[in-house]
Order: C-alpha cells, then sequence, then structure tokens
C-alpha cells in the first residue's frame, strides 16, 4: 500500500468517491468527489502531534478501524498504516466543525500550518483509458440473525472484532479479553454466519473457515481457552490450508459438526450459571448439545456493498445473482466486465482471500496495461448504420441513443453514427421513422428471415417442426 | 391430432437470452414450443416483429429483457420496451389477438428458473386459447 503511495506514476485519491462516468474504452472521463480531511495533505507528515494536542485529553469516540473496540480523538490517523500517512478530521465529532468555538489547540501544535478547518469539497475530472473497480466487501451483519444474540450478549463478537483483539496494534494491544477485562476459559467459534444459509446467503463465503481457524489457534495461544468449532462442511482448498487445519485437529480444538440453533444466557445446568450456552446438533455422533461458554465468536461471511447496485449502474456493468459484480465470464474472463475497459479485482467480484485477490488483482492490472499499450481497441461489428439516402433527419435517433453515439451532420443533413461509441443495442434501428437505420447483424431483413424460417410449415406431412 | 403451439421468443442477449441458456445448461424441463430470437437489446425489438410473428402462424410471442430500471446492458433499453409494449398490447386486441397469447416482462441472467416456469406456463395458457390461425385468415382476406 506505501509503495502505491510512493510510486510516481500513481495517484491515489483518498477519502474520495466517482460521482461519475462518461465515455468508453480508451476515453474515460471520471468526476470525482475529493472529500474534506481539514487537512493540507501536502503539508501533514503524520507526526500526530495534532492529535496529542486535541481539546480532548482523553480519547472518547468509537474507532471504526478497531470495530468499535477502541476509542479515537476528532483528529485521528484512520489506522497505523494508513496510506497517505495524513490525519483527518471527524466533522460529527470535532467540536471546533460543530460549534467554531474551540480552542484549537491541535492547530497549535502543529508546526506545519496543515489543519484548515475551511477545507472544502473538490471535484476532479480525471481522464482515464480504463477502470479497475475494487470495492471490496460488506461484512455481513450478524445482528441479523437475533438467535446468535450479537448486539444482546456483550461477549458474543464477531470474528472481525476478535481479530482486532489478538492485533498487537490492536485496543487491548493483543490481549484476547471479555468485555469485563477478564480472559475466557472456554470459546465457541461459529461458522457460516450469513453464508450458506437460504434466510440470508446462499453463497459460500469461501474465507470464513480459514480465518475461523486462524482465530482457534490465536485465541488458544493467546489464552489456553478451549476452543469449541460449530461448522456445517470444513472447506479448506488451497496451498497449506488442510495442513493448518490438520495441525488445529492436533492442538485439540474442539469441531462439532452441526448448525448452532441458539446462543442463549439461560442456564438449566449449575454450570451454565453466568456463561453463554450454544445450543447445536451435533451431526457426527446425533445427539443435541449444550455447551457453555464465555465467549462467542461469529464467522461472518462477505456481503457486496451497499451501493454496488449504483454503483453497477454508474460504471454500465451488471450484478450477479449473488449481488457482486457480474464477470464477462465465470471461467473464462474472471477479470474483464462486459464494459469494455471496466476490469474487476478482488472481493468486489465475489468473495475471496488474500492469494486470489492478489492474483486477481494482478490480472486487472495486467490486463490495464496490455489493453493501454496496444493503443488501439477491437471493436465489435455489431453497431448501428444510416442509410444516408434513406434519412429523413428527424433526429429521433440521436435522444433516443443511450451513449450520445449519433451526432447530426448539419452540412449533410443526416445522423453518422460512431462506431467507437456505438454498443449495437438496436434501440434507433427500432424507433427510425424511415427505416434508415441498420442494426447490423441484427437487420429487419435477418430477424424476420429468422421469424419465418421458424415458423415454416414442415414439407412432411408427419416431420418433425423445423 | 394434439394442438402443438408455436411460439416466438424475442429476448435479450444480455438478461433473458443467458437465462434461458442457463436453463438448457441445467437442464430444467421446458416444452421445445418456444422458439428463441437473439436480439442484443430488447430496444432493439420493432413491434412490427411481434406483428409479423403472428401474422407468419405463431400463436404466441414472448418479449422479455433486462429488470428496469437500471439491469439494462444498454443503460435504458429496456425502458423503451416498457413504453412501446403497452402500446402494442392494445394495437393486438384491436385485431382481435387474445391478451394470454402476447407476454411482455423482465427475466434476469440470474433467473434461469424464472425463464422454464415462464415457458412452461404460456405454452399451457397458449394451448388452452387453441390455434390462432392468423396466417389462413390474412390469406383467405388476400384471396
Amino acid at each position: 500500500m506505501m509503495d502505491a503511495g510512493r510510486h510516481p506514476n500513481i495517484t491515489l485519491l483518498t477519502n474520495s468517491e466517482v460521482a461519475s462516468v462518461s465515455g468508453y474504452v480508451g476515453n474515460y472521463k471520471v468526476t470525482v468527489r475529493k472529500k474534506p480531511r481539514y487537512i493540507k495533505e501536502e503539508l501533514c507528515v503524520g507526526c500526530l502531534q495534532c492529535v496529542d494536542g486535541c481539546t480532548y485529553k482523553e480519547a472518547k469516540f468509537a474507532d471504526e478501524f478497531q470495530m468499535g473496540l477502541g476509542k479515537r480523538k476528532p483528529i485521528y490517523l484512520p489506522f497505523p498504516q494508513a496510506t497517505p500517512q495524513v490525519v483527518l478530521i471527524d466533522p460529527e465529532r470535532c467540536i471546533q466543525m460543530k460549534t467554531g468555538k474551540c480552542k484549537k489547540t491541535c492547530a497549535a501544535a502543529c508546526d506545519r500550518n496543515a489543519i484548515d478547518f475551511e477545507q472544502k469539497e473538490e471535484t476532479v475530472e480525471v481522464d482515464v483509458g480504463a477502470i479497475i473497480i475494487a470495492t471490496g466487501f460488506k461484512p455481513f451483519d450478524a445482528s441479523r440473525l437475533p438467535y446468535y444474540g450479537y448486539g444482546k450478549y456483550p461477549n458474543v463478537y464477531t470474528g472481525l472484532e476478535v481479530e482486532r483483539l489478538t492485533s498487537a496494534s490492536g485496543p487491548t494491544a493483543g490481549e484476547v479479553i471479555l468485555r469485563d477485562g477478564t480472559r475466557p476459559k472456554s470459546v465457541a467459534i461459529i461458522h457460516c454466519v450469513g453464508s450458506r444459509d437460504e434466510k440470508t446467503n446462499r453463497y459460500c463465503s469461501r474465507v470464513c473457515c480459514m480465518y475461523s481457524l486462524k482465530l482457534a489457534h490465536m485465541v488458544k495461544d493467546h489464552t489456553g481457552a478451549q476452543v469449541y468449532n460449530f461448522y456445517i462442511d470444513m472447506r479448506t482448498p488451497g496451498k497449506s490450508y488442510e495442513e493448518f487445519y490438520d495441525k488445529l485437529l492436533s492442538e485439540g480444538v474442539r469441531f462439532i459438526r452441526g448448525r448452532v440453533a441458539e446462543v442463549t444466557d439461560w442456564a438449566i445446568r449449575p454450570e451454565e450459571e453466568g456463561k453463554l450456552v450454544i445450543r447445536a446438533e451435533d451431526t457426527l455422533i446425533g445427539v443435541v448439545r449444550r455447551i457453555p461458554v464465555d465467549m462467542v465468536i461469529l464467522s461472518t461471511g462477505l456481503e457486496p456493498q451497499a451501493d454496488a447496485a449504483s454503483v453497477a449502474s454508474m460504471f454500465g456493468i451488471s450484478r450477479s445473482a449473488d449481488g457482486f459484480f457480474a464477470e464477462a465470464h465465470p471461467k473464462l474472463r474472471p477479470v474483464e466486465t462486459n464494459t469494455d475497459g471496466v476490469y474487476l479485482a478482488g472481493c468486489a467480484q465475489g468473495p475471496r482471500d488474500v492469494p486470489d485477490t492478489v492474483a486477481h488483482a494482478g490480472a486487472a492490472a495486467s490486463m490495464t496495461i496490455a489493453l493501454l499499450n496496444r493503443g488501439q481497441v477491437t471493436i465489435s461489428p455489431t453497431v448501428a448504420a444510416v442509410d444516408e439516402k434513406l434519412c429523413s433527419a428527424c433526429k429521433t435517433c440521436l435522444s433516443i441513443c443511450p451513449y450520445q453515439a449519433i451526432v447530426f451532420n448539419a452540412d449533410k443533413n443526416i445522423a453518422v453514427v460512431n462506431d467507437a461509441l456505438c454498443k449495437g443495442c438496436g434501440t434507433c434501428a427500432a424507433a427510425c421513422p424511415a427505416a434508415a437505420i441498420t442494426a447490423r447483424h441484427f437487420s429487419d431483413e435477418q430477424i424476420v428471415a429468422q421469424i419465418e424460417g421458424l415458423l415454416r410449415e414442415p414439407k412432411t406431412a408427419e416431420g418433425a417442426r423445423p | 391430432m394434439n394442438f402443438e403451439p408455436k411460439i416466438i421468443a424475442f429476448l435479450c442477449n444480455w438478461c433473458t437470452y443467458t437465462a434461458a441458456d442457463a436453463a438448457g445448461v441445467a437442464r430444467m424441463e421446458q416444452p421445445a414450443n418456444v422458439d428463441v430470437i437473439r436480439v442484443m437489446c430488447t430496444g432493439r425489438i420493432e413491434p412490427m416483429f411481434v406483428l409479423k410473428a403472428f401474422a407468419e402462424g405463431a400463436d404466441g410471442v414472448i418479449v422479455s429483457g433486462c429488470h428496469p430500471p437500471g439491469d439494462c446492458h444498454y443503460t435504458n433499453g429496456n425502458f423503451k420496451t416498457f413504453r412501446r409494449m403497452p402500446l402494442l398490447e392494445r394495437v393486438l386486441s384491436q385485431f382481435g389477438i387474445e391478451d394470454g397469447r402476447f407476454h411482455w416482462g423482465w427475466i434476469s441472467g440470474a433467473e434461469a428458473p424464472k425463464w422454464a416456469e415462464l415457458a412452461r406456463t404460456f405454452t399451457e395458457q397458449v394451448r388452452g386459447l387453441g390455434p390462432l390461425n392468423w396466417k389462413d385468415q390474412l390469406a383467405s382476406k388476400e384471396d
């Protein structure tokens, strides 16, 4: 990430959002809304003196990067490896931004005068030849499944939250502790939360088995707790993955095959008092079990981003049944989309793990470079053509074309199709009152011939339909 | 002799044609009465094509493309279909063609089972209406 930030040929626009896209392969014009961070990026060196100098002496706001488990100040570095290494101000939290009545001790602490409370949103227009969409995924919201008690019982965590707890740069500096500060003695990991489930997402999120195993290993290593995994199937394809699973089996991590019915605090046995009870069927021995634990980790699945539909329509790409962006072909063209010059990388196209994402992203970058270096593109011959003799200059087609591919030639008094812009939908051919427009390969004659051919009576008396 | 309806389906390349293709690949059960003509977009479908299909002897016609809004591969081709087809329906009823013989709607590329279901139910619906015989009627009028 740092390398990308430093590369002379890469311009990073962070904290920004694409507002609109126009043009076509090789000639895209992208409008980007650069949101204000209230810091002059070119001056800030990430020394964090402003954070120390902030009027708030203690960090008191939920830190998004720590999944709300840690706290941050209104001026903060999003996370330790953030690229660029530049702080930002949260306008919803900062006293100066909200009331204008702060002592502005952060600005006083900054010796490079990088803080600018007046910064406004900027609109940047960039000309690009190709676009790679790498918008990632959204973690499944575990509170959608109330029977697992997320949000109700404080010691039910998601995998990502426990990942922060196990991290040395996390809110507990790597200590796996419960909300009351004690170490868990027993931990349950529930697999397939929001995956392989008719009620939520039918697909397998692919990464959860492996991250569950990793968390099981880390939690056991950090706390010595008894760890139970509740799984439907263990899916460990990938280099060295099955070996890692074998290692956990030998470490004494328990694996129970069965989907968990419920997480409850309703104790019916003395050893369940004050604990969370997992109710699940162990399908391998055919009994229903109640297992009391201190901590529950929900292995939440991967979902498309909430704004995937609007992003898809903005870039003119489609989505598959699961909501992720659709590739041009599931096996042979997994990186391209159906729109020329728009490529996909990573979980935006579907759930995948880090090695697969790196490979996918590398493929997208290579395809982009190959496209741009060639300097020319092959376009489909399926485009519309105007018959100059028939065109009556009514201009109906101009307004109907979704790509503004038809322009009016005032000198010749005819409409003209730009072959590079035309995508060949044929809407203009259907609308042309003078029948002057032909949709090549889908002309009126060709379609009528198909209708006639399909409905021709069979020659032989008892012959099958043609 | 059993009446086997002839049905012509105009499907857009990106959504319903893909669904029909997927339904075939997945070996979903569907009647052989439906013959598909692929177009790049439902926006390409001139109302004349539908009339032509009836005039050539079709007993039923299907027009299907991408779900509006937003699903259209060509941004808004399906919107044009959305505007044209209700008008065409009125023309068809004025010609005396029953409502049940013409279906227009939306099936996305991911809805193969929905396509197979439509092919089955529409075929049965047209079978229930019986032969249209428009071709013969037109021929007799020409005489």
